[in-house]
């Protein structure tokens, strides 16, 4: 096998970009969690350790670098280190959602508000086997795996939906509350992009595979995580 | 793979193009044509081939006695192998993998062309050599030392002299057979870059085993193989960017992400 350095560079750099995803996957779900039990502590825990996530982020950029430069891959190689580098930014952004999510927290702190947890639980628990799935069929390159993923957007989008109803509701209700009515909004809306940019990580497996850039159907925005 | 593959003007198309060596076929049903003022690279695993293509476009391979062609490759649709010999090497220059100049001055290497079909006014002579030296990024190099053998240059420096030599003669095709496999990495580059400028000029046909140079340099690229009674064919050929970007073919995937060849 001529390629032998190469293929396990790649090989090397897939488990670690599986790795990013999982610390991913669970700075989500724990943001959410603390949520629910208002835990302080843990949420300044998350909000800190995004630095790791930084920081392997920049790592994989390198070592994604050092192959484009060494190896001077061509065709799917090629196609391949290029998407790798593009979705390791987009694991960190979505890093940054749940560093978002645990600010936000922070600065709830201790004020009385309904927030709807079990709304929130239910759109990270999605966004994150929509992740799960979706860098599966990256790191697998399978490309009907990664087609069927991006529609199932449309069940966190209604959750968002409904939590900025009722939000949007509760703040014209009670004028006193719009500052945490925005503060839930915002928590949606992080766990809502969490979701689209899965569809970016697919559209990537789709790139490797084919060899074509196209935009898959999903309700992707450009707006900010808010709260990093 | 029929002729006017691409939107460019075909300088050259090869039809049902064949060519054996004595009952050995080297050449299977070659279908292409080359851009005009393109550089179009030839790429392949060893002996699939390619610089046996390349001389046909010149009949150098008619210096081998056993040569049989069938087919066509045309030139601005004149069939080449219905022209005279001397006439179509006039249009059609070559630069080989070794610089060779010849063991005479710069100036004479450059005039030799010229000279040969039968140049000699002196005036004339040195606007061409300067000319041909100029396009070929050599003239401020060498302008001081014209009378210098050839010889005493660098390899890089010589293989462009052998450039300027076969531009001298105002070729309309110019053929490489890995031009720069010889030389030192700032020096392949600049060939590189020399070949880039004298494409508005000229069509250029390159052989290289060098996957980056055929990328970074040309602007088509056509992919040889061996079938397995060893004829060379045409696995794929396209635009550059295309093919080392997502090639059909798995052949020439395989290929040009060093998995074979």
């Amino acid at each position: 096998m001529p390629r032998e350095t190469l293929d396990s560079k790649l090989a090397q750099i897939k488990n670690e970009i599986y790795l990013l995803g999982s610390m991913v996957e669970q700075a989500v779900l724990d943001s959410v969690d603390t949520l629910r039990t208002r835990d302080l502590k843990e949420a300044k825990r998350i909000y800190d350790e995004d630095n790791i996530i930084n920081e392997k982020r920049y790592a994989l950029e390198n070592a994604i670098i050092i192959l484009l430069a060494t190896q001077q891959p061509f065709a799917r190689d090629l196609r391949l280190l290029a998407a790798m580098l593009l979705v390791v930014n987009e694991l960190e952004r979505m890093a940054d959602y749940a560093k978002g999510i645990a600010k936000i927290n922070i600065k709830i702190g201790k004020a009385d508000i309904a927030i709807p947890v079990r709304d929130f639980q239910q759109m990270a628990e999605q966004g994150v086997s929509m992740l799960h799935r979706g860098l599966g069929a990256f790191i697998e390159q399978n490309p009907n795996l990664a087609a069927a993923i991006p529609q199932e957007d449309d069940i966190v989008d209604q959750l968002y939906n409904k939590v900025y109803r009722t939000a949007i509701e509760d703040a014209v209700a009670h004028l006193e509350n719009i500052d945490q009515a925005n503060n839930i909004l915002w928590i949606g809306h992080n766990l809502e992009r969490f979701a689209d940019r899965v569809t970016n990580i697919c559209e990537r497996t789709l790139f490797i595979t084919t060899g074509e850039l196209m935009e898959m159907d999903s309700s992707d925005d450009e707006n900010d995580a808010g709260g990093d | 793979m029929q002729p006017s593959q691409f939107d460019e003007n075909p300088k050259i198309i090869a039809h049902n193009f064949n060519l054996f060596y004595g009952d050995f076929q080297a050449l299977k049903e070659i279908n292409v044509d080359i851009p005009e003022n393109a550089i179009t690279s030839i790429i392949g695993p060893s002996g699939c081939g390619k610089s046996t293509f390349l001389r046909s476009i010149n009949r150098m391979n008619e210096l081998i006695p056993s040569v049989k062609t069938t087919g066509q490759i045309k030139m601005d649709d004149k069939d080449i192998y219905k022209q005279d010999v001397v006439e179509l090497r006039k249009h059609v220059g070559m630069v080989f993998q070794r610089p060779n100049p010849f063991p005479k001055s710069i100036f004479d290497n450059v005039a030799y062309g010229p000279r040969a079909h039968g140049l000699k006014n002196k005036a004339i002579l040195e606007e061409i050599v300067e000319k041909s030296l100029t396009d070929a990024a050599l003239w401020d190099e060498v302008k001081d030392d014209l009378h210098k053998s050839g010889l005493a240059l660098s390899g890089g420096q010589q293989q462009r002299l052998c450039i300027a030599r076969a531009l001298a003669v105002e070729p309309e095709v110019i053929l490489m057979d890995e031009p720069a496999s010889a030389l030192d990495p700032i020096a392949t580059l600049k060939i590189e870059e020399l070949i880039q400028n004298l494409k508005k000029d000229y069509t250029i046909v390159i052989v290289t085993h060098n996957m980056q140079q055929a990328a970074r340099a040309s602007d088509y690229t056509m992919v040889f193989n061996m079938n397995p009674d060893r004829s060379g064919y045409i696995v794929e050929y396209g635009s550059t960017s295309q093919i080392f970007t997502n090639p059909h073919e798995k052949i020439t995937e395989d290929y040009i992400s060093g998995r074979f060849g």
